[in-house]
This record gives structure tokens, sequence and C-alpha cells, in this order.
């Protein structure tokens, strides 16, 4: 009788970091598609009316330009955090993570910030419920990024030190991060 | 990163019944109970949409509301499409992968088993907050603000749910494959679950975007808001619930066929990288979903200049002649196996039906999308849509037939599922024949019903051709796919009554599913198998027909 070969259970091939870049991409189509519409109805608007923004509605750039810098060392404590996992530096590692998660509730606060500034209210044209939508899931994708940094600093300073993947998946979504905030600041507070 | 793998759950004793068995249940991580929760919550969803499709069918033989309030109308409408689409028939195709790829790869574990878990219960609270909501006058086209809202919200969690399904799947093909499994050996369905997942992975989250959008427009109105108002929803997001975007749910159909010819004609299908290549043609069609509008070769095509034509035919070609192209190349390569006199097994018979419709449905989307043929806007688009949506209702049901044993340990009886292969097929055609005939006699589409100023007759449902004839012949195949739907249910569900009966490779399969248990234990196989070839069982039936 013949039978297939048997092999000892192998490790799954990178599945935290595939499963992070799989979800980096849907998150990257979801701020893509919304940034393809708010353009649009912002041309549309832009031809019809002459105005976008609502009247009496300035954008702070003091700290949407302070959220932007905030991204580069973000990104830099991440991967400082990868490499000293590499060599498995633990204290350095348990303080790159933290630092990236200290300033995304930075970020987060800098959010509110440009709310309570801009007071665009709720009501109003398209641009109201567009800036709400795309700067709230920025929001939310900030709050999962600081849970991500302080979940993956507590296992790593708990002793899992052998999960240096995690690490990297860690460093992985903030570069998309990163790069969602970049277009964001761009489609938002620059062409305004 | 080092992984144990918990065998706790195969071999713990069955919770046995009631309460243990519910928690048991709400809390698996077994891909297989998954899917078929997946399964089963499509399943019923379709037959509630089926029900009110059949009804909306008798109301538009004639041109007067009679069955239905005028202001029902709308939401019953809206009912059936998201019905159909996003309860019925994603659900279906996503469930049936989730319970069958990890045991084509060999695997002993879905890919974050957690994750599609909550995506199942994520979808099912948005599935119900839906159809609570469309009975409330809510969903598109409704009149009570707050209901519409509410669809919106319901909507994202569905689609949400549906995300963190294709995540895992995407995820488990591309990191838990078996030993020596490289991507050329992976077998047909999953290759094609892969292409329909990372197709999905962008189309979803782009509709959700939008929805999101409408949700805070419907939230906070204004007049100035583009994005508020009763025709928002199917304005702005109307393209997530069309062709070509739901031709990515049915891309797995192909995958299916070509599973279920190499089965029953005991043939390595051949070349496997074309057809790898046809099927991952098909997931281009992603694009016209990306743009977020329907991309059509303008009328008086012929009469435009040069630069005009090529800025029309390039973007078509793309978005629609390449995915029909790689459905036709997909369809006929795995097809001209079946000149080999192949056995005549039932999940054959589903599996080719099915991609005949889908095929169709392929050919038909590109045709609407041709200005010449003024068919936009007629029930052709609708016709179109219930081809690919019975295309993916009729696989899933051969896939049911063919991957049961693995998932019940029962075989479905062959004589009745070849009956209702063929009803459900000829049932799929008279729904969406006649609207197609009808199309081009430029019937409105009734998708989106709008009233008459001075009376209740409803507009949509009037025009110069013969309302009656066509709408019936439709009403009675949506009638006849909605009982053989009941049928193979009554069917399955009797079958599954029965005694365990299943072999361990009842079709004579040449992929590493046939190599488990039927039923399959929760972590799928006792060791795990390395690969040598696209065909591991075919290697070995070959081996040991040379050894004796």
């Amino acid at each position: 009788m013949h039978a297939l070969p048997a092999a000892p259970a192998p490790a799954p091939r990178r599945q935290v970091l595939v499963g992070t870049a799989v979800t980096c991409a849907a998150l990257a189509a979801l701020f893509g598609g919304m940034f393809a519409l708010y353009l649009r109805l912002r041309d549309q608007s832009l031809s019809a009316s002459g105005r976008w923004l609502p009247e009496g509605v300035s954008v702070p750039m003091v700290p949407a330009n302070v959220m932007l810098c905030a991204m580069l060392p973000i990104a830099i404590f991440a991967q400082w955090a990868v490499y000293s996992a590499k060599r498995g530096d633990r204290v350095h590692a348990g303080v790159a993570l933290w630092l990236v998660a200290l300033l995304a509730v930075a970020m987060i606060n800098a959010q509110v910030n440009i709310y309570e500034r801009m007071h665009v209210p709720a009501v109003g044209g398209s641009f109201n419920t567009m800036f709400y939508a795309l700067t709230g899931a920025m929001v939310a994708l900030l709050v999962a990024g600081a849970l991500f940094s302080a979940i993956t600093a507590f296992r790593y300073l708990g002793g899992r030190t052998t999960d240096r993947e995690v690490v990297t998946a860690h460093a992985l979504y903030w570069y998309f991060l990163s790069f969602a905030f970049a277009m964001l600041w761009f489609v938002i507070y620059v062409t305004k | 990163m080092t992984t144990t793998i918990d065998t706790t759950a195969s071999n713990a004793p069955s919770a046995g019944t009631g309460l243990a068995c519910v928690a048991e249940w709400l809390t698996t991580t077994d891909h297989k109970r998954i899917g078929r929760l997946y399964i089963v919550g499509g399943a019923l969803a379709f037959l509630g949409a089926a029900v009110v499709a059949v009804l909306l069918g008798v109301e538009r033989t004639s041109a007067t509301s009679e069955l239905f309030e005028i202001n029902a109308l709308s939401q019953l409408f809206a009912v059936e499409r998201f019905g159909f689409t996003y309860l019925g028939l994603a659900p279906l195709m996503i469930g049936i992968a989730l319970a069958v790829v990890p045991l084509q790869l060999g695997a002993r574990s879905l890919a974050f088993p957690r994750v599609a878990a909550a995506g199942f219960w994520l979808w099912l609270v948005g599935a119900a907050l839906a159809i609570y909501s469309i009975i409330n006058n809510g969903g598109p086209n409704g009149g009570n603000t707050r209901f519409v809202e509410l669809f919106n919200l319901s909507a994202l969690l569905v689609i949400a749910g549906l995300v963190a399904g294709v995540v895992c799947l995407a995820t488990s093909v591309l990191t838990t494959r078996a030993p020596g499994m490289n991507m050329r050996r992976i077998p047909f369905f999953s290759w094609s679950v892969l292409i329909a997942s990372l197709a999905l992975l962008i189309a979803l989250p782009v509709v959700a975007g939008d929805l999101l959008f409408s949700w805070l427009a419907y939230r906070y109105p204004s007049p100035d808001n583009l994005l508020s108002g009763s025709q928002a929803i199917n304005d702005w997001v109307g393209f997530g619930f069309s062709q070509p975007t739901t031709l990515l749910f049915v891309i797995p159909v192909f995958g299916f066929f070509a599973e279920t010819v190499a089965t029953a004609t005991g043939q390595r299908l051949r070349p496997r990288g074309v057809l790898f290549g046809a099927i991952g043609l098909a997931g281009i069609a992603v694009l016209a979903t990306v743009v977020q509008a329907p991309v059509t070769l303008r009328p008086a095509f012929s009469a435009l200049n040069l630069g005009d034509k090529l800025a029309d035919l390039v973007p078509f070609a793309l978005v629609h002649g390449l995915p029909l192209l790689g459905a036709f190349v997909a369809f006929a390569l795995v097809a001209k196996n079946l000149a080999t006199r192949p056995k005549l097994q039932s999940p054959l018979v589903f599996a080719f039906l099915a991609a005949l419709l889908a095929l169709s449905a392929a050919a038909a989307s590109a045709l609407l999308h041709v200005g010449d043929a003024e068919l936009a806007g007629t029930t052709f688009e609708e016709g179109n849509w219930l081809a690919v949506v019975f295309a993916g209702v009729l696989a899933a049901m051969g896939a049911v037939v063919y991957w049961g044993p693995k998932w019940w340990g029962r075989e479905m009886p062959t004589r009745p599922m070849l009956e209702l292969a063929v009803l459900t097929f000829l049932g799929a055609e008279l729904a969406s024949l006649p609207l197609l005939v009808a199309g081009f006699a430029d019937q409105p589409s009734a998708v989106f019903p709008a009233l008459s100023a001075n009376s209740n007759a409803v507009v949509n449902f009037a025009y110069g051709g013969n309302p009656s004839l066509w709408n019936t012949l439709s009403a009675v195949g949506l009638g006849l796919v909605a009982l053989a739907v009941l049928a193979f249910v009554a069917v399955a569900v009797r079958a599954l009554r029965g005694e365990a009966n299943a072999a361990i490779d009842p079709w004579n399969g040449q992929t590493l599913e046939w190599a488990a248990a039927s039923p399959a234990p929760a972590d799928n196989f006792p060791v795990v198998h390395i690969v040598s070839s696209a065909e591991p069982l075919l290697d070995l039936r070959v081996a040991e027909r040379s050894s004796s």
C-alpha cells in the first residue's frame, strides 16, 4: 500500500507578517477609494461654486505638519525595534516600541487639536462629513497602531523574545500608516 | 517565530448537546465549522431573498402596483439586490472556501481562525441589522433617515465581516501550504480562491469607504451634501452591487470546475500555468471597482477619432475584455477535457453549468458596457446580475455535494442532485434570459423603481414591449430556482440525518483533502504530508497500479 510521505509540522511561513501586509493592502484600498471620491466631489464643487471649504473654516497647518513630521520618528523607532529584536536587545526593543506608542498617542492628540481649531460643523456640505470620515478613519487606525505597539511591547518584554516576526509586522503596519497619513495630509490639509 | 499546533480540540470528546454544543459552535476555531456557519447563513439569506424576488417578479408582471404598497417596492428591490449579493452569494462562496482551502493545502488549520470566526459574527449582526433597517423603510431609496443610516452602518459591518474572511483565505494560501506545495502545485480551487480573495480585498474596502461617507452624510444630513439624499446610496455605492464587481465573487467557480473535471476524468489538467493565468486574468475586473464608475465604450464609438477610441478602448479592454478572455480560456481549457468521456458525477454537472453561466454573465457584463448597445439602465443589467448570482449559487450547491463528505461524513444521493443541478440551471436561465431579452427591447431597469408623478403606477414597469411575457417568464424562473434550492436543502438535510457513509475518497480525487478522514477531524490531518506534484493522490494511484 502506497502512502503519502509524512513530515513534521512546518512552521507557518511568516503568517503574521503576510496577514499584516494583506490587511494593509485592504486598508490602502479603503483610503484610496475614499480619497478618489473626495477629490471627485471637490472637483465638482469647485467647478459649480468655486468653493470647497465651508465659509470661515481654515486649516491649522501647524498641528497637521507636526503630525506628518511625527511619522518619520515613528518609522525610525519601529525599525529600531526590529533591529534590536534581531540582536536580542530586549531593553532597546522595548524602549523603541513604547516610543512608537507614545508618538501615536501624541498624533491622536494633535488630530483632536485640529478638530477643536477648525470648528467644522458635522452638518453642512460634502466637505464636512468627508473630512470627519477620512480623519476619523485615520484616528481609528492610529488607535489600532498604538494598541499594536503596546501589545507587541508587552509580548516582547514579557519574555517572548523569539517573536521577532510580530515586531517586523508592527513596523510594516507603521510604514503603511506613515504613507497613508502623508496622502491624507496632502489631500485634506494641503490641497484643501 | 515558533508555532505549536493544539490538537486537543480534535482529541477532546464532543461537548454533547444543548448549551455546551451551542458554546462549542460559538467559540469554534475549526475552519470547517466556520465555513459551515457562513454556508448555512448564506443559504438562509439566499432563500429569504429568493422569496422576495419571486414576489417582486409577480408584482412586475403588471405596470400598476398590486401586491405591495408603492413605498415598499424600493425597499424590497433593495432587499433582493443586497440580499442576493452580500447576504447570499458572498457568504456562500467565502464559506465554502474557508471550509475547503486549508484541507486542500494540507494545512492543519486556517490562518487566523479567530479572525475568520469574528468575521462571520460581524457579518451575521450586520445582515440582521440590514434586514431590520430595510423592514423599517431604510436601505437604498428608503424614506426613514434613521434607518437608512442604520442600513449604511449594517452594510459596513457585513463588508467588514467578509473582508475578515478573505484576509484569512489569502493568508492561508500564501503561508500554510504543505511542504513541497509550491505556488504552481496549488489546487485549482485554492488558486481561484486566492485570486478572488486578493481582488475582493481591494474591491470591498472601496465599497466600504463610500458607505462610510454615505453613513455620515445620512447622520448629519444637509441639502448641500452631495452624499445625502434618498438616491445617494444608488449613485455613489451602486457600483458595489452590480457588474463587474459582483463577478469577483464567482471567480472560484472556474477553479471548482477544474477540480471536478480533473476528478471525473482522472487526468492531470494541463497546461497548469495557462489555466492559472486565465483565472488570474478574471481578477483584473477589480479595476472596475477601483475606479468607482462604469467603464464604457461611448455611444457612436465607431465615429470617434483614433485618440478618443483608444481612450475608451484601452480601459474597456482592461476592465471587461481581459476578465472575459480569462474566463473564456479557463472554461475552454477545462471543458476540452470533457471530450474524454468523464464519469457522470453530480458535482461535475453542477460545476459545468455554473461555469457556463458565469462565462455567459461575464460576456453579458462586457456587452452591457458597450454604449452603442444602449443596454445601460435596462433590465439587461438585472438579468446579467441574476446570472452572476445563480452561477455562484449553483457552484456552491455543487461544492456542498463534492466536499460535503469531508465536513459531515455523508455522501449526497447522486440522482436527485443531478436533477436539481439541471433544474436550478434551467430556473437560472429562465430568470435571467427574459430580462436580457427585455433589456434589448428597452425595458427600463426595475432595480430602483421610479413612480409616475400623477399616479401610483411604477414608471419602470411600463414600456413599449411586452412586460407581462418577459417578466412572467423571469418570475417563473426565480420561483424555479427558489424551489430547487429549497429541495436541495431538504435532500441535503435528509442525507445528513442518515448514517455516516462517506469513504475517505469517494470521488477518486487528486488533491490533499481526499487524504483526510471523512469527516475530517478538527486539525484535519494526523500527520503533515509532503507533496511532490500538483496531484499527489493521483500519483499514489498510478504508483499502486504500476506496482500491482
